[in-house]
């Protein structure tokens, strides 16, 4: 029947498409293939399967013979594609049929259906979807059965499914485990909660409880339009940008919008909400206490300088003459004549009054101390050169003393008995005592220091050696040395006599050591508290004891209080060189490296209980820095309140 | 010996403190929860003095939580409803998994919840404390009233906040409390003077945010939950210290004006109550109806030690403050709708203005932009095309300046299009020795009464002028001295050659007397001798002066900068402007 029904159908087609001869070919194709075909709705042999197996292949399926069935021929390229497109009348309605790869045109009819569907309604033109409705039953209630079937049993009787679930309901009710509905809360969600305060309520916990802080407000830099002051420059904001975020002092860089309406929205304005929160929970808090002091309060209320006077306040002389650094002074007893030790292997006197060289000794060699006889009637300058210590008669001032210090030296007569001395003492050829030199102590290695006992008869040296051999004591009346030690304690720095009871003060790095002559021991061991002890030295009242050290500190020792510090000074930014005390003035200078000489009031009472003042009172500025080095040695002038300093720049100032 | 072995961590402050584990640990509770209970009842971690002591021996990093607090939180009713919240959402979902419909609806009934009540109660004893705390609770309300109603947090908790906040601005509109607004690039900063506490809070700019991913909002939730419950309150208090009704009505003939007129609806009531409210334009309803503006004269009560002139400052001060109330007294402002309305609208009904808007840009206006009464418009736009007479056309920054600055400031420069002047934060008090821009100074200057006016501009004007004249003269003058100079040069030169080829001449020229000032002698010794006590300082308190006299001397660097950069600023400005008015005159 379907046969029956499609031919007529292909023939009205065939009149249609007269004009279109390859259309008649393709067709007559189709026809004759239909025919080979049987009378099942699906017309290829390969059956109901995915057609893409054959899209490489020039045929579908094969027929009974086991012959290739070829699919249509569809050479067409674009532009026949196009043309189709445009001469075809019947070209919107035909469609490919996958099955056999031929072209169909659609009928009226399928057209119809394919529109029906596609507005949504009924395939069949035929159906009427709005039929009136006719109820099964009636709305009205009839008083007679519509079926004659006597009623069940189970409508009679309770049923048990349902019992047992009202039983369980009930058991969970009774055990508690569904609870009632709660009652609608009917209480006002705000009211007043402070209706009754009391003010003093505070609770238990409340006494150590830190109120949060309070967000910062904001300041002018902030603002959308801020003073142009505010605003960052370029380097700024490279600074800014370069900075940990959490160490930027500003979160934000300041901006300039022109009207109200440019001004954007903050992207970290929720993050900046957030982290507040975070703060306020999870940030510890504590109670500072916030120092509030004055800063002027801190300041110590010490004398005033003006009302310790005298002290030297004023460079007075430049003594000139030396071609290299002046490592040290020392003045005669009088204070007349000032000699000092120089790099460049001289050794200068000069008069202190007028600054002017009296004498130049050349001694061939650098000048590490320099000492003058503290006795006023012996004229005699103890001089370091090398590995030797020279005792020099500089033939200054009166005739008559220094000539009585020159018998002095000749009327030594060498005892009968040679003894084993640690040194040699030498007398001077006839040149050197031309030049003024009187005895020369030959040491085994280099000298160091030299300094003079104050009755003038007994000298120390210290020797630059690791032995037990540091420390020398010379008797120069009878030319006669001794070692006093029998164990090296350290490298010695410096040693001094006391001024007036029989100790000796040996100062290694970091320790001072007091020793008694008479007795032979130690007494005292001064804990400096210092790196390493340059210098040293002795109020003349010989209870205090001041020490320098490379550590740019000045520890002021009282000894009848305490083997540690009194007092420890930092006055000064660098290494300090020497230190020294007035004879009479209650005055010590200390001289650096950083160039200054500081001069510092330092009054000991008599009274024990009263502990000894410590002013600074003047800083005292003259010497160049050659070579990182300042003030090497300084020294107070013994009867007048003046202190000379010596330094890396060959010179030598008086300050009065 | 004898007694009791003493041992170590038994005593002292090891026993006041304990760690956050453990604390967890001794409530019985999860760290989120914990955490939400913290920030509910305001636990905080404290820093102990001593943390090797605390920490036993280690110095470890931990939190630590005064043992006092926790304890105090396990007698806390909420973490019994943190835990039956736990069981209702595990019973939840069983029954959803086994598909039992009705128990998942008993169960919702049944729904655990808590209310917070006795905590804020508790953590402000008294409505001064709550008011004081009020900050951070205003600012969090803000920003998630501003948030869109999907996504981050539940929409109510959205509405509520909004609700709240519009409460709050209407109670410091119907007070007048309001004293401070700052424009800041963050957002706009309000301060308001509530029963005498200043409360400060800052609200974005109306734009829509862009939820940053790092931040955890259940947190911020937790925080607004309890800030919404606190804000209620304190709401409610406060609105009943006004005898206005709570929850807030509009005014009866308000209302009436305020119905749309067309009978058409504009919303839902609910919806368009808060609206209505929030369009800040209208008056609200009192309890007992107002006897129309009286004029409460304030008895005065002499204060016992005070003398009259601090009496005299005081009602000074107080006239001032009444002043600034009504600052916008009888203008009317018109805001163009390219303004923000909210912030403006809520400012200048704070000073007593009345303010309106164009019709279809938010519910609430009273007026026309053509109604002849209004004052001021306010415009954010380069130029205005059509100008009515007999009003001003100002930017809005007017109104911020002039609310700061307690007067209404000179129109003049803020026109529209014309360049506005630096806002500057009136938060910042300038103490003895900080730097004042120079905008500051003038304010002060106008609020104490004096008119620098436009008189300075034409006096510098002039003066430029004059200095013009006077450049050209020094330049030609300079030129003359040059040339003197050189003859100089050459004369002296003539005149040691001549010397050179004579003997040495010695002369010997009358001295000077060196005058010696004393004043600054006196100066000097002073400051030698501060040097030198400074030496002589313990090491602890030296340590201490140098770390005072370094911030001063910092506060004095930052100062003297901003100085300098004012100058270079204002110098490069004046250079600008010669050179396009001699490009005018060429």
């Amino acid at each position: 029947m379907a046969q029956a029904s499609r031919a007529p159908r292909r023939s009205r087609t065939l009149e249609d498409d007269s004009s279109l001869e390859e259309n008649k070919a393709l067709l007559a194709q189709n026809e004759y293939e239909e025919d080979s075909s049987d009378e099942e709705d699906i017309r290829n042999t390969v059956g109901n399967i995915p057609m893409e197996w054959y899209q490489d292949f020039p045929h579908i399926g094969y027929d009974l013979e086991g012959k290739k069935i070829y699919k249509p021929i569809r050479n067409k390229d674009e532009l026949d594609m196009f043309l189709e497109k445009m001469e075809n009348p019947d070209y919107w309605r035909t469609v490919q049929d996958k099955m056999t790869g031929a072209d169909i045109k659609l009928t009226d009819e399928q057209i119809d259906l394919v529109h029906r569907l596609q507005k949504g309604q009924f395939g069949d033109v035929h159906f009427n979807p709005y039929e009136p409705a006719v109820d099964f039953f009636t709305h009205e209630v009839m008083i007679h059965p519509v079926t004659n079937r006597p009623a069940d049993k189970r409508s009679f009787i309770p049923s048990l499914i349902e019992k047992e679930k009202v039983s369980k309901l009930v058991h969970a009710i009774k055990m508690g485990w569904i609870k009632p509905r709660k009652p609608k809360d009917d209480t006002p969600t705000y009211y007043d909660l402070w209706a009754h305060e009391d003010p003093n309520s505070i609770l238990g916990r409340h006494k150590m409880h830190v109120p949060a802080p309070k967000m910062k407000l904001p300041g002018h830099e902030e603002s959308y339009n801020p003073p142009p002051e505010y605003l960052l420059s370029e380097e700024e904001r490279l600074a800014w940008e370069q900075q940990e975020p959490a160490q930027r002092r500003l979160s934000f860089v300041p901006q300039q919008h022109r009207s109200l309406r440019a001004v954007p929205a903050f992207p970290r304005f929720i993050h900046e909400r957030f982290e507040r929160c975070l703060d306020l929970y999870l940030c510890p808090r504590q109670r500072k206490m916030r120092v509030n002091v004055d800063p002027e309060d801190l300041i110590p209320k010490l004398p005033k300088p003006r009302d310790l006077q005298p002290f030297p306040t004023t460079q007075a002389l430049v003594y000139r003459g030396h071609t290299s650094l002046v490592r040290c002074l020392s003045i005669s007893p009088s204070g007349q004549w000032l000699v000092s030790g120089s790099d460049d292997g001289s050794v200068r006197f000069w008069e202190v009054s007028t600054a002017r060289c009296m004498k130049t000794l050349p001694v061939g060699g650098v000048v590490k101390s320099v000492a003058w006889n503290p006795n006023p009637t012996i004229c005699l300058v103890a001089i370091c050169v090398e590995q030797s210590v020279l005792l020099v008669n500089p033939c200054l001032g009166d005739k008559l003393l220094y000539g009585a210090t020159d018998q002095l030296l000749e009327s030594f007569v060498p005892p009968e008995e040679e003894r084993v001395q640690p040194v040699q003492w030498v007398p001077a050829t006839m040149e050197e005592h031309s030049k003024g030199i009187r005895l020369v102590v030959q040491h085994s290695k280099a000298v160091k220091q030299v300094t003079w006992h104050g009755k003038g008869d007994y000298f120390a040296s210290v020797v630059s050696d690791n032995s037990n051999m540091q420390v020398l004591i010379h008797q120069s009346s009878k030319r006669w040395s001794q070692n006093p030690f029998r164990r090296s304690k350290g490298l010695v720095q410096c040693v001094l006599f006391h001024p007036i009871r029989p100790y000796f003060f040996v100062a290694t790095q970091r320790y001072v050591r007091v020793y008694n002559l008479l007795k032979q021991e130690l007494t005292k061991k001064l804990m400096t508290n210092c790196k390493w002890v340059s210098s040293m030295a002795i109020h003349p009242g010989g209870d205090n004891i001041i020490c320098g050290s490379y550590d740019s500190k000045l520890a002021w020792f009282d000894l009848d209080l305490s083997t540690r510090p009194y007092q420890l000074l930092r006055h000064h930014k660098r290494a300090l060189r020497s230190v020294a005390f007035h004879k009479h003035y209650p005055l010590f200078a200390s001289g650096s490296d950083d160039g200054s000489v500081i001069v510092c009031h330092g009054m000991v009472y008599n009274d024990l209980l009263q502990n000894p003042l410590l002013v600074p009172v003047k800083v005292l500025k003259g010497h160049v820095l050659t070579l990182d080095l300042g003030v090497l040695d300084v020294l107070f002038h013994p009867t007048q309140p003046w202190v000379f300093s010596s330094g890396a720049d060959g010179t030598i100032r008086l300050y009065t | 010996m004898g007694g009791l072995e003493k041992k170590k961590f038994e005593r002292g402050a090891a026993t006041n403190y304990i760690t956050r584990n453990r604390a967890r640990k001794k409530l019985q509770l999860s760290l989120p929860d914990f955490r939400r209970l913290c920030i509910l009842k305001g636990i905080y971690p404290h820093e102990p003095k001593h943390k090797k002591k605390v920490n036993r021996g280690s110095t470890a990093p931990r939190t630590f939580y005064l043992l006092k607090d926790i304890k105090f939180l396990l007698h806390e009713p909420i973490v019994n409803s943190f835990r039956e919240y736990k069981v209702f959402v595990r019973k939840l979902r069983k029954a959803y998994g086994k598909s039992e419909w009705s128990t998942v609806d008993r169960l919702k009934d049944n729904k655990p919840t808590y209310k917070l009540d006795h905590i804020v109660k508790e953590r402000y004893p008294t409505f001064v404390d709550a008011l004081r705390d009020l900050d951070d609770a205003l600012s969090m309300c803000f920003l998630f009233s501003t948030f869109p109603r999907t996504g981050k947090c539940h929409v109510q908790t959205i509405q509520l906040c909004r609700r709240l906040a519009v409460e709050f601005l209407n109670y410091v509109i119907a007070s007048r409390s309001l004293r401070k607004v700052f424009l800041s690039i963050k957002g706009i900063y309000y301060q308001a003077e509530v029963l005498g506490q200043p409360v400060t809070w800052i609200t974005p700019y109306a734009f829509a945010h862009d939820h940053p991913t790092d931040v955890d909002y259940r947190v911020m939730a937790t925080f607004t939950e309890f800030y919404t419950t606190l804000l209620g309150f304190v709401n409610f208090r406060l609105y009943q210290s006004l005898n206005l009704l709570y929850p807030p009505k509009i005014d009866g003939q308000a209302d009436v004006e305020l119905k749309p007129a067309e009978g058409k609806e504009y919303a839902m009531d609910s919806e368009s109550y808060l609206e209505k409210l929030s369009a800040l334009t209208s008056s609200l309803a009192r309890v007992v109806a107002p006897t129309h503006e009286e004029e409460v004269e304030l008895d005065e009560f002499p204060v016992e030690g005070e003398t009259a002139e601090q009496m005299d400052a005081r009602k000074k001060e107080q006239e001032a403050l009444e002043k600034h109330k009504k600052l916008f007294e009888g203008l009317r402002f018109f805001l163009n709708r390219e303004v923000p309305r909210e912030p403006l609208a809520f400012v200048i009904r704070c000073f007593g203005g009345q303010v309106s808007w164009d019709k279809s840009l938010c519910i609430g206006a009273t007026y026309d932009v053509s109604d002849p009464s209004i004052t001021h418009q306010i415009v954010d736009r380069p130029q205005v095309q059509q100008q009515v007479v007999g009003r001003y056309y100002l930017q809005p920054q007017w109104v911020f300046d002039s609310v700061n600055a307690k007067l209404c400031l000179p129109v003049a420069d803020y026109f529209p299009g014309v360049l506005l002047p630096p806002h500057l934060s009136p938060f910042v008090t300038e103490q003895e020795g900080d730097y004042i821009p120079p905008e500051k100074l003038k304010l002060l200057a106008m609020q104490r009464g004096e008119e620098p006016g436009e008189e300075s501009e034409e006096e510098e004007e002039e003066e430029e002028e004059e200095e013009d004249n006077n450049d050209k003269e020094e330049e030609e003058e300079e030129e003359d001295e040059s040339e003197k100079e050189e003859e100089m040069k050459l004369k002296k030169l003539e005149e040691q050659k001549t010397q050179s080829n004579k003997a040495l001449l010695v002369t010997v020229t009358a001295g000077k007397l060196r005058l010696e000032d004393k004043q600054r002698l006196e100066q000097e010794q002073q400051s030698e001798e501060k040097r030198l006590a400074i030496m002589m300082m313990k090491k602890r308190e030296k340590y201490l002066y140098k770390k005072i006299m370094f911030g001063k001397k910092r506060k004095v660097r930052e100062a003297n900068k901003l100085a300098a950069k004012r100058k270079a600023h204002d110098a490069a400005v004046k250079e600008e402007k010669k050179k396009s008015k001699k490009a005018r005159r060429a």
